[in-house]
């Protein structure tokens, strides 16, 4: 799969992350959280292994995470994908 | 026992990720009204990572998907079958007919995920006039049938009348409802009262919908629980008599009685049933044998 389009998902509220996809030569991962100090990499795992099953390689992802679980995370990169991504 | 039966909307994770431990029965997770066309693919997602990974101990789950006639009831199905929702709830089910194609469509997903035929049930909602008419056969549709749910807002809407806080307007719809699931042998539950801060209303309202047989009713805020808990509830009082029937019928038949009297009043076949339901439901709540 690959991502072909801008799209995103999830929000800026509270346990929810905001996630952005967009086209991009190189995978390239921005991640922006309240509570990067404590689960910055709790967050990046989740983000790169939702990529990693989907088989993406490449794209340009920003997270901008408002405390969200690792289930939230998941959900909203699926979601992104599905909505941007295309079977390539 | 689902006293309390409280929406969630399907794609708010900071309200789904506490939904159990807001003191409901059961909770609803709503793919449907509660969610904006342009997100049902995100509610659907959201609410299968939640039911994967998140699942409460304890707490009934239900998952009400939009309507047969709809794009998105089949996509809904395919998303949270797999992760086994205690209960699915179709929405604006207006026939037997309505029931069985989600019935067949949830055995069909039930064989692709390898869970158990049957293992997910079904609480048909009826939101229309027609669903009314039709609540016996909707009710005995399906083997998969738990209970019947009355939507109040949808129906008044559907009856061109305005929806009241006194409920006038849907008590024929109610009696129709707990009549036609109780001669099915399934649960009736009763339409949320809406607005959130008539504590008083709410309290008016859930004693009508207890006083017409109905054994629960849907909240549509974790402010309602605790009174909605409680007065779908048995007393002290109903439990210490439930008990007191369930002992002297031991009495009786210990002793070779034919007719068995407790305070001066025969005990017959409907108290012991009566009894029967209220020593389930303290069993529930508070644990301890099966009766």
């Amino acid at each position: 799969m690959e991502i072909v389009k801008n799209a995103a998902a999830g929000t800026l509220e509270s346990s929810d992350v905001l996630i952005c996809v967009e086209p991009a030569d190189t995978l390239q991962i921005e991640i922006q959280s309240v509570v990067a100090g404590q689960y910055m990499d709790a967050i990046r795992d989740a983000i790169e292994d939702v990529l990693a099953k989907a088989q993406i390689k490449t794209g340009k992802i920003s997270a901008q995470d408002r405390g969200a679980l690792d289930c939230v995370i998941r959900a909203r990169m699926e979601t992104a994908i599905l909505r941007g991504g295309s079977q390539s | 026992m689902r006293r309390t039966m409280l929406f969630l909307p399907g794609n708010t994770p900071n309200m789904l990720i506490n939904g159990d431990t807001l003191g409901a029965d059961s909770i609803i997770y709503d793919l449907e009204d509660a969610v904006s066309p342009d997100e049902k693919d995100a509610a659907r997602i959201l609410v299968r990572n939640t039911l994967k990974y998140m699942r409460g101990k304890g707490c009934e789950i239900i998952i009400r998907i939009n309507p047969i006639e709809s794009d998105y009831w089949q996509a809904d199905l395919e998303e949270v079958i797999p992760c086994k929702p205690d209960l699915i709830m179709p929405t604006k089910v207006g026939s037997g007919q309505d029931v069985q194609i989600v019935a067949e469509a949830i055995t069909a997903l039930e064989k692709r995920a390898g869970i158990p035929e049957g293992s997910v049930g079904i609480l048909p909602l009826i939101e229309t006039a027609l669903g009314v008419e039709k609540a016996f056969d909707i009710a005995s549709a399906s083997p998969r049938v738990a209970g019947i749910f009355l939507g109040g807002e949808d129906l008044t809407a559907d009856l061109h009348c305005k929806r009241t806080r006194e409920g006038q307007e849907i008590f024929y719809s109610r009696c129709r409802l707990v009549c036609a699931a109780r001669a099915c042998g399934v649960e009736a539950y009763d339409t949320p009262f809406t607005d959130v801060e008539d504590m008083l209303g709410l309290e008016k309202d859930t004693q009508l919908a207890k006083s017409l047989g109905f054994s629960g009713k849907a909240v549509i805020s974790p402010r309602h629980v605790e009174t909605v808990n409680a007065l779908f509830s048995p007393t002290m009082e109903e439990i210490e008599y439930a008990h007191d029937v369930m002992d002297a019928i031991e009495e009786g038949r210990r002793q070779g009685k034919g007719v068995i009297s407790l305070r001066g009043k025969m005990i017959d076949a409907p108290i012991v049933k009566r009894a029967t339901q209220v020593l389930e439901m303290e069993r529930q709540m508070f644990g301890g044998e099966d009766v």
